[in-house]
C-alpha cells in the first residue's frame, strides 16, 4: 500500500503541477482565470483517441500531434473570444466557463459520454528496490518531469522566459521597457496549453476519456494555485505535491476515501488559507486601485 | 376624503412624470403584469412548471449579484447557500414534519449561519483568492454528503417533501410573488445607507477603511444577506421538486448562476433576474434539439459577452436611455435635452 501511495501521490502530483503550473502562468501573465484550462487537457485526451483509433496513426505520434493541435487550438480560443473582452474581468469568467462547456459538449455530442480509453505505451514493469513498478506509471513520471524541467529552464533561463516573467510582475511597466506585452502573452498561453496537453497525453493511458473528466482536475488545480499562491510557479509546485500526495493517502487509507478525497485536499487548502491568506508561496500583490 | 383623493392624484402625478417618460420603469411594470396575470393565458402546467423555476432561480441570481456583484466579493460556490437550505429544509421536512412554511426560513436560517461560518475565514482573502476558495466549500460538503448516506440519502438525496402548495398556479402565485417582493428588497437594500456602503467596498475598500468603517462587518453583512435569500431559493426549490438531491450542490450549480447574472448585467440586481428570464426558458426551449442544446447555449452566452461585455440589460438601457450630464437623471435617449433640467443630452 505504502508503494501504492508514494507511485499514485508522485503521479497525481506531477499532472496537477503541470496544469498548475500552465494556469498560475497564464494568472500571473494576462490576469485570466482560465476556466477553460483543463477542458484544453481533456480536449488533448480526445485528440490522441481520436489520432489512434480512428486516423490509425502510432501512439507516440497521436501523442505529439495532439499536444500541439490543442496548443493551437487553445491560442485559436484565446484571440477569438476572450482577447476582445480581456479589460472586462467578469466577462473574461464567463467567457472561460462557457468555452470549457462549449468544449465539453462537443465531446459528448461526438463521443455520446462513452468511457473511453488509450492503450497504454509502454508495458511491462520495472522493479525498483524491490518494488514493482508498472513501465507505463515510470513513462508517465519521466514525461511529468522532463516537461516541468523544460518548463523552468525556459522561465529562467531564456530571453521569452524573462519577457514572460516582467510581463507577470508588471504589464506596464514592462510595455514602457519595450516588451511585447501581447506577443508575451500569447507566448505565455502557448506554454499554458502545451502543458495542460502534456497532462492530458499522459492521463489518457492512464485513465478513462469521457466528457467530463475535466471537472475534478479543474477543482484541484484550482485548490492547488489558491494553496500555492496565485502566480507563484514554485508554490503551484510544491502544492501540487502536497495535494497530490493528500489524495493518494486519503484514496488508500481511508474507507470512503474516493468520495472524500477532494473534500479533504480543499480543507487542507482552507486550514492552510486561514493562517496565510495568501497561501504558501504567495507573492502579496501591491493593492491594485 | 381629502386626504386620500390628494394620494391619489399624487400616486397618479407620479407614475406619470417618473414611470411613463422611462423605457426601463415602464418595461419593469409591464413585466410585472404580465408576471401576475400569466395563469390567466395559460394553465399548462409544463410552462407553468418553468416559469415556477425560473423565479425561483431568479431568487438565487439576484443574491448572488447582491453579494458578488454589487460587494465585489466575487463568490464560485454560491450553490453552498442553496444546497445547505434545501437539504435543511428537506431534512426537517421529512423527519420533523414540520411544514414548509417554517421549513423554508429555517433553511435560510441555516444559510446564514453557513455564511457566517464560511465568512470569517474567507473575508481575510480578496479578490481572485476569495472566488477560487469560495468554490471549495459545496464541494467540500458534497463529500460528506456521500460520504454519510445513512442521513442525507447520499446519491438519492432526500424525497418525500410536501408539496408547497395543492395546485400549480397556487405554486406559482407563491414563488412568482415571492421572487417580486424579494428581488424588490435586495434592491431597496442596494439602494440604502448599507447598499452604498457595499457598492463603496467594491470600489475601493481601502478608502472606505480610511473612512472609519469597518469593512470586514459589513461584507460579513453581505455574505449573511446573500445567504439568506439564496436560502429561500434552496427551500422554494426543495419543495417544488419535493425531493433534494446533490445537484442542488454542484460546480454546475454554481456557475450558471454566474452565467445568468454575468449575461444578464451585474451590479443591477434586475439584470440577473432579466438573465434567468431569458436564459432559463431559452435552454427548455432548446430541448427540441437536444443533442446540441447546451452546445448552443454556452456559444449564445460567448457571443453576447464578445459584443455586450457588460451584460445584456445594462447594454440595451444605455441604448434606449442617456443620462443627463450634469444632473445624473436618466432620459429617453429620444429627447434632446434632460427632462429634469433641460441641459443638452450630447
Amino acid at each position: 500500500m505504502v508503494q501504492d501511495v508514494i507511485i499514485n501521490g508522485m503521479i497525481f502530483g506531477s499532472i496537477y503541477a503541470l496544469l498548475a503550473i500552465g494556469f498560475s502562468l497564464i494568472f500571473g501573465v494576462a490576469r485570466v482565470v482560465n476556466i477553460a484550462h483543463t477542458a484544453l487537457y481533456m480536449m488533448a485526451a480526445y485528440f490522441i483517441y481520436i489520432g489512434f483509433q480512428y486516423l490509425g496513426m502510432s501512439l507516440p505520434y497521436a501523442i505529439l500531434l495532439s499536444i500541439a493541435l490543442t496548443t493551437v487550438a487553445g491560442l485559436i480560443c484565446y484571440q477569438l473570444f476572450i482577447k476582445p473582452i480581456r479589460e472586462h474581468e467578469a466577462a473574461v469568467l464567463i467567457a472561460t466557463i462557457a468555452l470549457a462547456m462549449v468544449i465539453q459538449e462537443i465531446f459528448l455530442w461526438a463521443f455520446r459520454g462513452h468511457y473511453l480509453g488509450v492503450p497504454p505505451v509502454a508495458s511491462g514493469y520495472l522493479t525498483v528496490v524491490g518494488v514493482k513498478v508498472a513501465m507505463q506509471h515510470v513513462l508517465a513520471l519521466a514525461v511529468a518531469v522532463l516537461a516541468l524541467l523544460a518548463t523552468w529552464v525556459f522561465l529562467l533561463k531564456t530571453r521569452i522566459g524573462l519577457g514572460i516573467r516582467c510581463t507577470a510582475q508588471d504589464r506596464e511597466v514592462a510595455n514602457l521597457m519595450g516588451i511585447n506585452v501581447n506577443r508575451e502573452i500569447m507566448m505565455a498561453l502557448g506554454v499554458s496549453v502545451a502543458l495542460a496537453a502534456i497532462a492530458g497525453a499522459i492521463v489518457a493511458p492512464l485513465s478513462v476519456i469521457d466528457p467530463h473528466m475535466w471537472m475534478h482536475p479543474l477543482i484541484m488545480m484550482l485548490a492547488i494555485v489558491v494553496l500555492g499562491g496565485l502566480g507563484s510557479i514554485k508554490g503551484s509546485f510544491i502544492a501540487s505535491y502536497i495535494l497530490g500526495f493528500t489524495e493518494a493517502v486519503v484514496i488508500f487509507a481511508l474507507p470512503m476515501g474516493a468520495f472524500l478525497k477532494v473534500s479533504i485536499a480543499l480543507s487542507i487548502m482552507i486550514l492552510v488559507l486561514v493562517i496565510r491568506p495568501e497561501g504558501l508561496f504567495g507573492v502579496a500583490f501591491e493593492e491594485e486601485r | 376624503m381629502g386626504f386620500v383623493w390628494f394620494y391619489v392624484r399624487k400616486g397618479f402625478t407620479l407614475f406619470k412624470s417618473e414611470v411613463v417618460v422611462l423605457p426601463s420603469r415602464v418595461a419593469v411594470l409591464l413585466f410585472v403584469l404580465a408576471l401576475l396575470l400569466a395563469p390567466l393565458y395559460t394553465q399548462d402546467p409544463y410552462i407553468l412548471r418553468i416559469l415556477i423555476f425560473t423565479c425561483v432561480f431568479a431568487i438565487f441570481a439576484a443574491s448572488w449579484d447582491l453579494l458578488s456583484g454589487f460587494t465585489g466579493q466575487i463568490n464560485f460556490g454560491h450553490a453552498l447557500f442553496f444546497g445547505v437550505a434545501a437539504y435543511t429544509s428537506g431534512l426537517i421536512n421529512v423527519h420533523a414534519k414540520i411544514p414548509h412554511i417554517f421549513t423554508i426560513p429555517l433553511g435560510a436560517l441555516a444559510a446564514v449561519l453557513t455564511g457566517l461560518i464560511i465568512g470569517i475565514p474567507c473575508l481575510r482573502l480578496k479578490g481572485t483568492y476569495l472566488a477560487l476558495t469560495t468554490l471549495a466549500f459545496p464541494i467540500i460538503l458534497m463529500g460528506l454528503v456521500f460520504a454519510i448516506p445513512d442521513v442525507t440519502g447520499g446519491e438519492l438525496g432526500v424525497s418525500g417533501l410536501d408539496r408547497l402548495s395543492s395546485s400549480r398556479v397556487r405554486d406559482y402565485y407563491i414563488s412568482a410573488i415571492l421572487m417580486l417582493v424579494l428581488t424588490f428588497v435586495m434592491w431597496k437594500i442596494t439602494d440604502s445607507k448599507t447598499g452604498i456602503i457595499l457598492h463603496a467596498i467594491r470600489e475601493d475598500e481601502l478608502a472606505v477603511r480610511a473612512a472609519g468603517i469597518n469593512t470586514t462587518r459589513y461584507k460579513l453583512l453581505a455574505f449573511c444577506l446573500s445567504g439568506f435569500f439564496a436560502g429561500i431559493a434552496g427551500g422554494l426549490y426543495a419543495h417544488i421538486m419535493r425531493t433534494v438531491g446533490p445537484s442542488t450542490l454542484e460546480v454546475g450549480m454554481s456557475f450558471q448562476v454566474i452565467i445568468w447574472s454575468v449575461f444578464g448585467g451585474i451590479v443591477s440586481i434586475y439584470g440577473p433576474v432579466a438573465g434567468v428570464f431569458i436564459l432559463f426558458p431559452l435552454a427548455e426551449l432548446l430541448r427540441i434539439l437536444p443533442e446540441a442544446r447546451m452546445l448552443v447555449f454556452a456559444f449564445l452566452v460567448l457571443l453576447t459577452l464578445i459584443f455586450m461585455p457588460e451584460g445584456l440589460i445594462p447594454w440595451i438601457r444605455d441604448k434606449i436611455e442617456k443620462e443627463c450630464p450634469r444632473c445624473k437623471v436618466r432620459s429617453v435617449a429620444t429627447r434632446k435635452t434632460c427632462r429634469v433640467c433641460t441641459a443638452s443630452l450630447d
